[in-house]
């Protein structure tokens, strides 16, 4: 069998059918309703594409939790480093800024960085860091990559910092705004959101491992399976949930083993913390959260923009008034409970960071009409 | 922006690799997938190749999915 087909039997309706016969048997046999959360908006996708909601039995539920770097990334790190391109400006240095395409469009109450280029700043959109490293060689600007991203993309991250202390390149700098997402589940948690299991991201699970999940479990007996993203992937992580609960099982299980290993990708582990330090940070519309963010070390501080220019920190509201997206990235509410969707808030005109990035709950939901 | 996406890879030159999206070629960093050869399939995430796709666990899962199936729904 070829790669190909292996992932197009994770499509399968038939695989798809026969596994969602045996989650009707399994949820039969509960006691009470459930509810199973994820973290991650490329699951999100997979469920509201493939209409997972509607299939489901009543007595089961999916919610989404913060599984979206960039509607998370704080309002004061996206207004800090449009003051610095202004600093930069000011005093005759060209800045590059470069970043993803979703992160490029996220409102502020002092615009967004689409806004900047409206302006004449020189922003740039990115498919990955190693895009915007390669300009830097390039180009003789100073190059400025406002990082946002879980692990999954601070690794990538680390292997260009790598580059840049190996070649020594002195014109390519960072914003860090990069989140852990065990931590912020966690938190969730202690802040009482409650949750019956976890289905966890398979590709932040990559690189940090099924052992990167374990102590959620251990520490609030919360079952967890890791997931990949084709349908059947999904559907196999409800049913093993299900099984686990109606068994009495509180466990972690890998579902995507054809991905993620146990101790996740050690190299990749490695350089992130070869050059990050962990540290509170805050999420957008959620709070501090201990131990959330990723800091470069003091001997990298050289590679941080912040370094070079800092102006103070603003203070901003998070959210425009009536967006619900804390509730939505909280497990709270589904985007449809929020009185501007689809009205006033649309992708063209979004009005919290929800709707704007292809990983919001909110965007996703608009994208394929799910009204329910 | 989290999307990562399954590919061939059809080259190596150091440190990169092109990778083979279902006939799209690009460039890919594989400084975290040491081991990678030409034909295996890789998970790339923003450019770079974050782990390979095990053929044989895929089908072994797989396996394994059919049989608890076929013992619940018997
Ligand atoms: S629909 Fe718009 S306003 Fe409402 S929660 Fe989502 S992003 Fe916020």
């Amino acid at each position: 069998m070829r790669t190909n087909d292996i992932l197009s039997a994770y499509r399968s309706r038939d695989i798809a059918r026969r596994i969602l016969q045996s989650i009707k048997k399994e949820a039969e046999k509960l006691s009470r309703p459930v509810k199973f959360m994820h973290v991650c908006g490329t699951h999100e996708d997979t469920v509201t594409r493939g209409g997972i909601r509607s299939l489901l039995p009543n007595n089961v539920s999916i919610v989404a939790g913060p599984g979206c770097p960039v509607c998370i990334t704080p309002v004061e790190d996206i207004v800090k480093m449009m003051e610095i391109m202004r600093l930069a400006k000011e005093s005759g240095e060209k800045i590059t800024l470069t970043t993803f395409g979703d992160m490029y469009r996220i409102p502020t109450p002092r615009g967004s960085f689409a806004d900047m280029r409206a302006q004449g700043h020189d922003v740039r959109i990115v498919y990955s860091i190693f895009d915007a490293y390669k300009i830097s060689l390039k180009e003789k600007n100073l190059v400025v990559h406002f990082s946002p991203g879980f692990e999954t993309t601070t690794a990538p991250t680390a292997g260009i910092l790598e580059s840049v202390e190996n070649d020594g390149v002195e014109n390519f700098k960072i914003y860090s705004v990069h989140r852990l997402t065990p931590p912020a589940v966690e938190a969730l948690i202690k802040a009482g959101t409650s949750f019956d299991g976890l289905i966890d991201p398979g590709h932040v699970s990559t690189i940090i491992g099924v052992r990167g999940w374990e102590y959620i479990t251990r520490k609030y007996g919360v079952p967890q399976v890791v997931a990949g993203f084709e349908p059947v992937d999904m559907l196999a992580a409800i049913y093993t949930l299900l099984k686990m609960i109606n068994d009495g099982e509180v466990d972690i299980k890998n579902e995507y083993t054809r991905v993620v290993k146990y101790q996740g990708n050690t190299a990749a582990q490695e350089a992130i913390y070869k050059f990050f330090r962990v540290s509170d940070a805050k999420w957008r519309a959620l709070g501090i959260i201990p131990n959330s963010g990723l800091e470069l070390r003091e001997k990298y501080n050289w590679i941080d923009i912040r370094s070079r220019y800092n102006p103070p920190t603003p203070s901003l509201p998070d959210l425009e008034k009536g967006c619900i997206c804390g509730a939505v990235l909280r497990g709270y509410a589904l985007p449809t409970e929020c009185k501007l969707f689809g009205k006033v808030c649309t992708p063209e005109t979004p009005v919290g960071p929800c709707m704007v990035s292809y990983e919001g709950t909110c965007h996703i939901f608009y994208k394929y009409g799910a009204l329910i | 922006m989290c999307l990562a996406i399954p590919g061939k890879v059809v080259e190596i030159r150091g440190n990169t690799a092109i990778v083979d999206y279902n006939g799209i070629r690009k460039e890919a960093r594989i400084d975290f997938v040491k081991d990678v050869r030409v034909g295996d399939y890789v998970i790339v995430h923003t450019g770079f190749a974050i782990e390979k796709i095990d053929e044989d666990e895929a089908i072994k899962s797989l396996k394994a999915w059919d049989e608890v199936l076929r013992d619940e729904n018997e």
